[in-house]
This record gives C-alpha cells, structure tokens and sequence, in this order.
C-alpha cells in the first residue's frame, strides 16, 4: 500500500513539470535596455543578421507606428516574451483521456493568445493565412515542451526596424523548475538571419496576477498625402550613427551579424578600440 | 492561426488536367481549396489563385486558371457545390487568369443580366464578366487578330469604375482599378463574406508586375493596393477581419497587403531618386534596390528582382534608358 502510495506522489511530481498552467510574473533582467526603453536606432550588436536585414533597419522611420494600419499591431509569438509579457498559461483537456490537447496562453501586451497543439495534427498548407502568433505545435521531449511555429507574419527581432520575414520558424522550449519558467526561443530565419537566434526569458508563478483588459481601436494620428509610408532612403538616414558614437562602439559591432554574438569578438572588438576604428 | 485556414479544412482534389496542345496530353495536378471566409473559397493551381462563391443560387468564378488546368478547376468546384456556374469573372486578361474562361463558362449556365437587350445572342453558357479592356485585348488587340478563341471572351463587360452583382445573397462589388497590373483590372469584394479577390494587384510571393504594353504602371498597382487597405478592415490586433486572396501566394489580411504597399513603395521611391540622381538602368540594377525584398519576393526562375526593377525604372523614367 506504502509502495503504491509513494509511486502515485511520485507520478504526481513528475506530471507537474509538465503542468504549465497558472499566471506567470515576468522577470526582465536579462537584456533590459533593449527590452525596457527599448533599443536604439542603429544598434544591431549581436544578431546574427544580414545584409538584407541591415538594409530594412536603415530605411526604417518610427514614424510607421502613426500609420493605421500600424498602430495596433501585437509583439509576434517569438517577440512577445522579450516585452511586457506576464503569462495566463491555461489548458484544453480532453474529457476522456485527460490528455492536454492544446496550451493556450495569453500574453500580458495586447493580450495575444497563442495555442500549441499538442494533438500531433498537421502544420497547415503554405497557402494558408499566417498571423501574429503563428501554428504551434508541441511535444514533451524529457520535461522540455518543444514547440514549433510557422505561418508567423513578419515581425521584428529587435524594436528598432530589425526584420524577421514570414519565412521563418520559430522553435522554443517551455522549461518549468518548480515555481520558474524559462522559455528558450530559437528563431531560424533563411531571409533575414545567418544563424539561428537564440533567446531566454523567465517567469515567476505568481498567483495573484491577473491580466487588464485591452483593446486596440486605429486612427488617423497624422494627416498625410494617400500612400505615403514613412522610410528613410539609403545613405540619408542620419540617426544611425548615434549608437555607436554614444557608447563608443566601433561601427562594425553595430552593425551586428553572427561574429558579432560570440565571445571571440570580444578580441576583435578591443583591437578595433585600441586601432581608433569609429 | 483561424480556424478557417486550418489544413484539416482544405480539401485537395485531384483531376486529370487536359494539355493544350494539339495533341491533348494528360497530367494528374492538385489543385487546393481552401476556406477563405463565409461563402468564398480559394482554389490554388498553376496559374496562381481562383476564387470562388458557393451559396443556394450559383457558383462565381474569379479567374479560370491556364487553359490546362480548366478540368482541374471545375473537379475542385465540383466538390464545393453542385449548383450552376452562372458567372466567370476576370480580374485581368493574362492568360494564367483567363486561359480555362471557356471550359468554365461552357460548365455553367446562362443566366440572363440584361432584361431588355442580350447582347450575347444564343450563348447558353455563364457569362464572362471583366472590364472592357480584357475584352479589347483578347478579341483584337492588334485590330486584326485576335490572340484567343471568341469562346474566352469576356460576354458581359463594364467601363465604368465599378459593376455590382448580387449573387447567393451576397453583394459583389467589381471595382476597376485603372493602369495597374494592366488597363483592364478588376478586383472583387464579397461584402458579405467580408473577402476581397485582388488578382495579381497583390502577391505574397512575387513582385508587382505590371505590363506597359498592357497599360500597367507601378502608379496604378500602388493606388490598387491603397484601396484594398482602404476596403480591408482588419479585426482585434490588426489580425482576420477582412480576408484578401492575392493572384498569387497564400490567404492574406489587411497587414500583409500594407506589408506589400510599403515596399513597392520604398522600392519605387529608392529608384526615383536614383533617376533623378542621373543613374541608368544598369547602375540601378546593380545597385540592387530591392535587396533587402529579394529573399521573400524574387522568384529566380520567374518575375525576377532584376525584371521588377527594370520595369520600375522603365515606368517612373519614361524613354530613358
């Protein structure tokens, strides 16, 4: 009786690390300025990007989020995590088996809602619409949910004109330690990334948190001609440099790509200081 | 993702597709239908995108897909409803749009527009519905011959800015959108089903093309693509709400068509001050304005960047090479 009893709490404890479910507080110490005030124009340190994707960023205007069609636009499922992002993590269950068909989590900004399929069903055909949160599917691997996305919209890898194309999946892996959650997301990008990104962001349980309602309603913030679309054309985009000359980096940090993310760097970028490299 | 574009709703249908050639041929295509929203569906083929309204009156067709892929077509509408085709509709007169208008139109049924005045005589097929340039292009284009068989010839045209319809319940709004892909454009507003029909004005998976010869100019397509996010109201987080099927690519709704306005956009103002800067049209070129697009719209064995960039600068410099 001992022994089955001790079996049973330890099938428990082994089906809570595969509980999500619950209202996560979100911890914002990793990366906080570019997650907090947000990042700067021009700085692309340590992203493994292109040369198309410096190009988008160069011709990039703020001004896009006036435009109406701009305004009420949701941070995309692999961007979400890095804002303001306390989770409502809950759970469709199926009535006979009990086995979770589907995680269903709300994010705190904009309140996006994602599902993860976890009923081994299909990614739908790529003449299919994409949307924010794109199709999500998951699987336990250990006590590391993995989840695969596709049919995202485009997005952004950093707030600061960075592109991430429709093109991409995202991977990710929800890794529960009792009362934290970390969530691992890789974000694989033939059209704007060299190497795949790879990010971390953390959760607390929390709770008493609960989420506050949101709406979005566009309007006309600006009078402009028909069609105008804020940009800036290549070679006159005079805020670029501020980055680097603010904080001292040499501009070939700035504009990021792959090298840029390594520890190796580190040496490169003491010779480019110590050589006077703008 | 929505429900209506799940892949447990699309229904792949295969048919057997007879070859335009002389000697007809067969080949086994798939064509795919996919719920668009309320009534209208879309049905991808070779020849890009046809759309398609279901209800307890009739079927409408926009676009017939190349001449190969008629059978293809009508085995996927088919499947959708058992009612009569009574109207084709064509957003433009390129061939991969118009080449199945006579299988399709021959598989329907008339249905009489004009109470008083038939000007299509005997014909008892469906009635073939585009702007009045369509019909001028396909019928005699260079005053002499004509570059298809009567039978594809649009029966029923308009030269106004818009024709309506009112089919299955459901008011469809033919909205002409002049020099853009060419001079006889037409894109389709489901205002029930809340779906608009765009032909190639819109692509998720190619660059704009527009055709001088055809009267197409980089300014017509920019105006088209502002009035469908003019007619396109999205839903919460700018996300659904109005569904746009493109000629090419997949579903689509209000953000990824401003995604597509905003970088032809940028594309024609980066080779307008390239002009104005003196540069020919091989200094443009290599100086890849769209290289930053390339790697979601450039289709290296098709409409390619270099070709997109050269009709721009064709277009916005006039005679100047």
């Amino acid at each position: 009786m001992l022994a089955a009893l001790l079996g049973l709490a330890a099938l428990g404890a082994a089906q809570a690390q595969h509980d999500l479910t619950g209202h996560w507080s979100q911890r914002f110490h990793e990366d906080l300025p570019e997650r907090g005030a947000g990042p700067e124009i021009g700085d692309y340190t340590g992203l493994p990007i292109n040369d198309a994707a410096r190009l988008r960023a160069d011709s990039w205007d703020a001004a896009k989020w006036t435009m109406p069609e701009r305004q009420c636009e949701p941070h995309p499922a692999d961007y979400g995590p890095r804002g303001p992002a306390a989770l409502r993590i809950g759970s469709t269950v199926d009535p006979i088996s009990q086995d979770v068909v589907s995680w269903d989590i709300t994010v705190m900004w904009m309140l996006p809602h994602r599902t993860i399929y976890m009923d081994g069903r299909p990614h739908p055909s790529a003449n299919a619409q994409h949307s924010w949160q794109g199709f999500s599917t998951g699987v336990w691997e250990g006590d590391m949910l993995k989840v695969t996305t596709t049919h995202l919209k485009e997005g952004w890898v950093r707030r600061n004109g960075l592109p991430r194309s429709d093109k991409a999946t995202l991977v990710e892996y929800f890794l529960r330690n009792e009362d934290y959650l970390t969530l691992v997301t890789v974000v694989m990008d033939p059209v704007y990334l060299t190497e795949p990104l790879v990010r971390t962001s953390d959760w607390v349980l929390d709770t008493g948190l609960q989420l506050s309602p949101f709406s979005c309603i566009p309007a006309i913030e600006i009078e402009r001609p028909r069609g105008t679309v804020p940009h800036h054309l290549p070679g006159t985009n005079s805020f670029l440099e501020e980055y680097s000359q603010r904080h001292g980096i040499p501009l070939k940090a700035a504009r990021g790509g792959a090298q840029t993310m390594y520890p190796e760097f580190a040496l490169e970028l003491r010779r480019l200081i110590e050589g006077g490299a703008r | 993702m929505t429900n209506r574009s799940s892949a447990a709703c699309s229904i792949p249908v295969l048919a057997l597709l007879v070859c335009a050639a002389a000697k007809p041929s067969f080949a086994q295509v798939e064509l795919e239908v996919l719920p668009a929203q309320g009534n209208v569906f879309m049905i991808v083929g070779p020849g890009g995108n046809s759309t398609v309204q279901i209800g307890n009156e009739a079927v409408v067709v926009v676009d017939t897909q190349p001449t190969a892929a008629s059978n293809g077509l009508l085995a996927a509408i088919a499947k959708l409803s058992s009612k009569p085709i009574r109207f084709v509709i064509n957003t433009s007169v390129d061939l991969e749009h118009t080449g199945g208008n006579e299988a399709v139109s021959r598989a329907g049924t008339y249905v009489r527009l004009i109470d008083t005045f038939d000007p299509r005589g005997s014909r008892s097929d469906a009635a073939i519905i585009a702007h009045v340039n369509v019909l001028d292009r396909m019928s005699s284009p260079t005053g002499t011959q004509a570059t298809t068989a009567a039978g594809a010839w649009p029966s029923d045209t308009y030269f106004t800015e818009e024709w309506e319809l009112f089919v299955n319940g459901e008011a469809l709004q033919l909205i002409h959108v002049p020099a853009a892909h060419t001079d006889g454009d037409t894109m389709v507003f489901f205002r029930r089903s809340d779906v608009i029909a765009t032909g190639d004005l819109y692509n998720t998976s190619r660059y704009p093309r527009f055709d001088a010869e055809k009267g197409g100019s980089v300014a017509g397509v920019l105006e088209g693509l502002n009035r469908i996010l003019d007619l396109a109201i999205p839903g919460e987080n700018q996300e659904g709400g109005t569904v746009v099927i493109p000629g090419h690519g997949r579903l689509s709704d209000e953000t990824e068509v401003a995604n597509y306005r905003d970088m032809l956009t940028i594309v024609r103002d980066r080779v307008a001050a390239m002009i104005a800067a003196g540069m020919t049209l091989e200094q443009v070129q290599r100086a890849k304005p769209t290289s930053d697009y390339d790697g979601v719209y450039d289709e290296p064995n098709g409409w390619t960047a270099a070709m997109f960039v050269a009709a721009v600068y064709r277009d916005l410099a006039g005679g100047r090479r």
